[in-house]
């Protein structure tokens, strides 16, 4: 029962800071949505890294290098670093000072006048929001099965069919009350004191887990002396020689169970025993998986909150620092917990599920309250509220206000309407988590590339003079094109290791939208003096 | 120096690919990081002062927008 509590009282906490940050709202919608872009460095930091570090930064990251190694660090702690801290320095800036210049609420905002069309609006608006969904999903569904997993056993005599655990619809529900009552009350502030928190909360939890587990294991050289001696490959990039008979061996298993499945289709398909190593070329293409992060709506959301172009001078210099403190723990804790032991007794039995690693691991070797506390910390990893936010003010201020006109509505009713769309989506969110989509999980990774399909699009509409609305829809169509067509080629998804030509899906997605854009922007005629004047006059001083 | 920094910027996704030790544990650093993990760790260490550099010597020119260059509040309906 202890987890519990822990978990109760870290949601407790949430509602307290939302409910904390509505007694210095001003009660407008650039309040309620941009914090009256008063935002100071510290906070801007922790908002932009707590919400590009996902649920995957915690329990992802310590699962795939259960199987892949220390080498996720590089693949994809060590370049978000790099790839994140210069998106807020190239585009993040940049937007910020559109958005205070000209007064935007959201990206479709900014879209829309620098090419100077409504239908960029009206493509882009279907798009994002189609992207945004899963991901959404992805969140509450991980959050709902986690609170399931630390719970179980916790009421026998209630939830009977869950082995005592919280079910997780009851779970999902509960997560996006919390999330639904902070961001209703405190908007986007709510947020940015929340993110703070679950930061502190969750680099701290990975800190003390790892130096109390490595101490149980005998000491850090000794945990990784272990993994050595049981899976070198664990500690490189490559197949250790010494590891070969082993996969070859899960191979041949793994056929037999795939053919006897397929004639008796009982059961969940099997698991295809992973081959260590990484590919150099995934390695390459997967440096532009983080550009998504030019791109999301909640992060543009929360560049715009900024008080000045300075306040994201922290978040350049600290992000990597911050991305190493999270990431480091949680892949050393992936590699020992799969080849560790304590007392004689391996940690994890030989087919752990990668995705409970971390959870396993923990409970395996320490007490309820460190197990309690990653619990929150997993819990602590969603940019859930951001999302719902971003998608509230979409559809106030892109379709509603846009198209019914701003001038009808009072600053109140605009409120009013923010939070009831606000309202909308998370409530849809939770019926749709109700049909247990799991599915959705394959779809979220791939709505990444799709993001990062949008980056030349980003790109170029801040610093190409010559970028036009017809390049602009092209690089969109481009780019949709292309990840429909590999996205239906891998069987929806399907497919986990499907690559185009040796290279992962984003790669081809970005140099197709790149090629249309480029292309289709020189043939057509270019941006007006009003628009030129507007986005790059300064630019050119 | 804003080319070296842009340089630095160039390098360090350079050394991201770092195929040099793709094959390698040895040395293990601080007798627990293989050299494929402690190398990216210094990496993360290295961006950081890379950046610091790049805020004091590239510093855009057209971020800086003072409270007056800003817009005014967009006209709404009267309060009802």
């Amino acid at each position: 029962m202890i987890p519990l509590w822990i978990i109760l009282g870290y949601l407790v906490v949430l509602l307290l800071l939302g409910f904390a940050s509505n007694r210095v709202s001003t009660g407008t919608q650039v309040d309620y949505f941009l914090a009256s872009r008063g935002v100071g460095p510290v906070m801007l930091l922790m908002s932009l890294f707590g919400t590009t570090m996902t649920a995957f930064a915690v329990v992802g990251s310590s699962g795939e290098a259960s199987q892949t190694g220390i080498g996720v660090y590089g693949l994809m702690a060590s370049a978000s670093g790099i790839v994140h801290a210069l998106c807020f320095f190239l585009v993040g800036m940049k937007l910020w000072a559109f958005g205070k210049r000209h007064g935007y609420l959201t990206q479709i905002e900014f879209f829309r006048d620098r090419f100077e069309s409504d239908a960029i609006g009206l493509l882009l608006f279907p798009l994002l929001v189609l992207m945004l969904f899963p991901y959404l999903l992805t969140g509450v569904l991980g959050l709902g099965g986690c609170i399931t997993g630390v719970t179980t056993g916790a009421f026998p005599d209630v939830f009977k069919s869950t082995n005592g655990a919280i079910p997780p619809w009851l779970g999902e529900g509960i997560i996006v009350s919390v999330v639904l009552v902070y961001i209703f009350v405190g908007g986007v502030r709510s947020t940015l004191w929340v993110n703070a928190f679950q930061n502190v909360l969750f680099m701290g939890v990975g800190i003390v887990a790892m130096f109390v587990i490595a101490e149980k294991m005998g000491g850090f050289e000794n945990a990784t002396r272990l993994a050595r001696e049981k899976n070198p490959s664990l500690l490189k990039r490559t197949m250790d020689e010494a590891d070969k008979p082993r996969y070859e061996a899960a191979m041949v298993g793994y056929e037999t169970k795939l053919s006897v499945w397929k004639e008796t289709k009982v059961g969940p398909a099997p698991r295809k025993p992973h081959k260590p190593g990484i590919d150099p070329l995934d390695w390459l293409s997967y440096m532009l998986i983080p550009l998504s992060v030019a791109v999301f709506p909640h992060l543009f959301q929360y560049y715009l909150t900024a008080k000045s172009a300075k306040a994201f001078k922290l978040s350049v210099v600290g992000h990597p620092i911050f991305v190493m403190i999270t990431w480091l723990p949680c892949v050393l804790l992936g590699v020992w917990f799969v080849t560790g032991e304590v007392n004689g007794k391996s940690i994890l039995p030989p087919d752990a599920d990668p995705n409970r690693v971390l959870a396993m691991g923990i409970k395996g070797i320490t007490g309820p309250v460190l197990s309690g506390l990653m619990a929150a910390g997993i819990l602590a990893t969603n940019s859930l509220d951001a999302q719902f936010l971003v998608l509230g003010n979409m559809f106030t201020n892109d379709i509603v206000a846009h198209y019914a006109g701003r001038e009808r509505f009072s600053e109140k009713q605009l409120l009013r309407m923010g939070r009831a769309f606000v309202v909308g989506v998370v409530v849809l969110t939770y019926i749709v988590s109700l049909t247990e989509p799991r599915s959705v999980f394959k779809l979220g990774t791939w709505c990444f590339s799709g993001f990062a399909g949008l980056f030349p699009l980003t790109i170029a509409a801040i610093y190409w003079r010559r970028a036009t609305k017809w390049g602009a829809i092209a690089s969109i169509l481009a780019g949709g094109v292309a990840w429909l067509w590999m996205f239906h080629d891998s069987g929806y998804g399907s497919q986990e290791d499907y690559h185009f030509m040796g290279w992962m899906p984003v790669a081809p997605i970005v140099a197709v939208a790149t090629m249309a854009l480029i292309g289709v922007s020189m043939m057509s005629r270019p941006p007006t003096n009003r628009t030129l004047e507007k986005f790059f006059a300064l630019g050119v001083k | 120096m804003k080319r070296l920094v842009l340089a630095l910027v160039v390098l360090l996704f350079v050394l991201h690919q770092d195929v040099w030790w793709w094959d390698r544990i040895d040395p293990v650093v601080l007798g627990f990081m293989p050299i494929g993990l402690a190398f990216h760790v210094l990496l993360s260490i290295l961006t950081a002062m890379v950046y610091a550099l790049a805020l004091k010597y590239w510093w855009p020119s057209d971020v800086d927008v003072a409270d007056h260059e800003a817009a005014a509040p967009r006209k709404t309906g009267a309060e009802l």
